[in-house]
């Protein structure tokens, strides 16, 4: 009986998650756009909160990992290969590539592993705007195909977004299993306290390795599906800035909360939408919010969904598992 | 050969405006953990501040350059550190991060949208006809430059090596904890940081206003120079900001001379790139950092 109806009271906001994820289907042309790259920051977000938010490492390497994903469809596609091909190219680079990018990880702390990560993303943008043979250059690749399965096609923007919402759904339930399961333990043991960690027989090495490696493959897993969406891809949009806005969005949404990268994508994409009304202004605003928004919330947004949800009712005992521990937010 | 002489004072000169920025970067993350993204802004703030003082309302040099670095100290000094840092230094390096991310927008589009999208002329503090010196040409201009860079730097070592207050902020800067157990007011030194990192990136700003314009973005290209000087240099220490800067000024003048024009912004993105290979503490950084 209980153990049905905690199923159930885990199944409802899933429930409500998917009809509300449904709804920009009805949208118009741009707003399904703007609610398309809400999923890719999404897929994006969940990688870097996995790496930042769980085993408390920071990377600014985020827009790189990207970038792989993005151009494993673009150039994969060029010559006739399935989108998922791609999507699974991408997927492996960022994984491939976030090892090796980790591996200093090992040996250096915080902003160390900041500024390797920032050359690293550096490195790729150069390599992205100086291979012309391969990635077109500063010109970049356009006319990327959206993928279909024979008569099936995904070309049109509606067919799309469904499309990248199955993708979605994938990358939310594997990061919800993976963080559930002895690793996220693991991962969570790690950022608060490395010694004592190593000292219940969790291995350090492996662990951070994979962190980092598993956030950098969602990230490809997102610059895959970001590719087509616009049918066209240049190196612009792999820079630093791109991977310091998907820090500033982990870290407003709520670092190492589950629900914080979904708060965080819709809030970096739907704010300056909404705020576009005002003119000039919104960039203003937006930079006057994301310094309040630190200095009354430093956990992140993810306070006042908290507040919303202990007004409604007590608080389920399922998210507990998920829950950070009071210094969440130190990472000094 | 003369080419090369000019070109290396040349670099020198914009290298030491970089290097007073990166030494005030590197003060900030000594002694309160601040990585400071709006390292940029805070020159381009004094900036239009001395546009303000001395161009619209015309104060007499002496004059308008005080209430520059009055006003600067004031707000990108104290009360940067009194409203936002001192509240999130509780809470960790990253919402700290992201704040000074959202400062530097904040300035940055303020002065964009409440002043102007365009660039200001702001004129020449020293004489334009060059020196003679034999067969070289020397401009007064960036001669000046590295003369008042350097008597700030040399000042502030002196105050960081010769006084007590120095001698607490280099306390501070290696063990937090054992300072505050000595005695010494970290939260003073703090701000007393603040307040000299804001006097530097005034000065800088005075220095640079005539060789850049004044324009409200030229702070991210600015910003990101001292933040590579710093990294090249070694984080842990001024001198290493110091070397950084230089070397980052020196290599991209030879580079655009040289090489291209266009190769200018990415000759310090190589130096970057090398020495997090080869010497990530940097090139004159100490290893304690690394953890073990």
């Amino acid at each position: 009986m209980t153990g049905a109806r905690r199923s159930a009271r885990r199944l409802l906001p899933l429930g409500v998650l998917s009809l509300l994820a449904l709804v920009p289907l009805t949208f118009e042309q741009y707003k399904l756009y703007v609610a398309s790259l809400t999923l890719v920051y999404l897929v994006m977000a969940i990688g870097l909160n996995l790496t930042l938010g769980y085993a408390g490492q920071i990377s600014l390497a985020h827009g790189a990992f990207m970038a792989f994903g993005s151009y494993a469809v673009a150039i994969l596609g060029q010559r006739g290969a399935p989108f998922e091909l791609g999507v699974g190219l991408g997927a492996a680079l960022g994984f491939a590539w976030g090892l090796l990018v980790g591996f200093p990880a090992l040996k250096v702390k915080h902003h160390f592993l900041a500024m390797v990560t920032l050359g690293f993303n550096i490195i790729v943008f150069l390599v992205l705007r100086n291979w012309e043979w391969l990635t077109g250059g500063s010109f970049g690749i356009s006319g990327i195909a959206r993928p279909a399965w024979g008569a099936i096609s995904f070309q049109s923007d509606r067919a799309y977004y469904l499309y990248m919402l199955a993708w979605a759904a994938i990358v939310v339930a594997s990061a919800y299993w993976i963080l559930t399961s002895r690793w996220g333990r693991a991962f969570r043991a790690i950022r608060e306290n490395e010694m004592r960690a190593e000292a219940l027989g969790v291995s350090l090495r492996n662990y951070k390795l994979m962190a980092f490696a598993i956030g950098a493959a969602y990230a490809g897993v997102g610059g895959a599906l970001f590719a087509p969406l616009l049918g066209y891809i240049d190196p612009g949009a792999y820079t630093l800035d791109r991977s310091i806005q998907f820090l500033m969005m982990v870290v407003m949404g709520g670092l190492g909360r589950f629900e914080g990268p979904f708060i965080g994508a819709i809030l970096v994409t739907v704010l300056p939408e909404v705020l576009r009304a005002s003119e000039g202004l919104y960039l203003v605003i937006y930079a006057l919010a994301v310094m309040l928004m630190m200095l009354f919330m430093p956990r992140g947004l993810v306070g006042v969904w908290d507040w919303v949800l202990a007004r409604l009712g007590p608080a389920p005992a399922a998210r507990a598992p998920l829950a950070p521990p009071p210094d969440a937010a130190r990472l000094g | 050969m003369t080419d090369l002489f000019q070109l290396l004072v040349a670099g020198i000169s914009i290298g030491s405006i970089y290097a007073m920025t990166a030494i005030g970067f590197v003060l900030l993350w000594q002694t309160s953990n601040t990585i400071n993204f709006a390292q940029g802004e805070f020159v381009v703030l004094p900036a239009f501040a001395m546009v303000l003082f001395w161009m619209v309302f015309r104060l007499p040099f002496a004059a308008a350059l005080l209430a520059t670095v009055l006003l600067s100290t004031f707000l990108l000094g104290f009360l940067v550190r009194r409203f936002l840092v001192a509240r999130l230094l509780q809470t960790g390096v990253l919402p700290l991060v992201i704040a000074t991310i959202g400062l530097s927008l904040f300035i940055r589009y303020s002065l964009q949208q409440f002043w102007t999208p365009l660039a200001l002329p702001f004129p020449p503090l020293f004489s334009r006809v060059p020196m003679r010196l034999g067969t070289l040409l020397l401009s007064w201009e960036e001669l000046m430059n590295v003369l008042f860079a350097g008597a700030a730097i040399g000042a502030l070592h002196l105050f960081i090596s010769r006084t007590k207050l120095g001698w607490a902020m280099q306390a501070v800067a290696q063990n937090r904890t054992l300072a505050t157990v000595l005695g010494i007011d970290v939260g003073r030194l703090v701000t007393i940081t603040f307040v000299l990192n804001a006097a530097l990136t005034a000065m800088a700003a005075i220095l640079i206003a005539p060789v850049y314009l004044v324009k409200y973005d030229i702070g991210i290209g600015l910003g990101l120079k001292a933040f590579y000087a710093a990294i090249i240099g070694g984080f842990n220490q001024i001198r290493g900001a110091l070397l950084g800067g230089l070397l980052v000024g020196i290599v991209e003048t030879l580079a655009a001379a040289y090489v291209s024009g266009q190769f200018r912004d990415a000759a310090a993105l190589v130096i970057l790139i090398a020495v997090l290979l080869w010497k990530p503490e940097g090139l004159w950084g100490v290893k304690e950092e690394w953890a073990s």
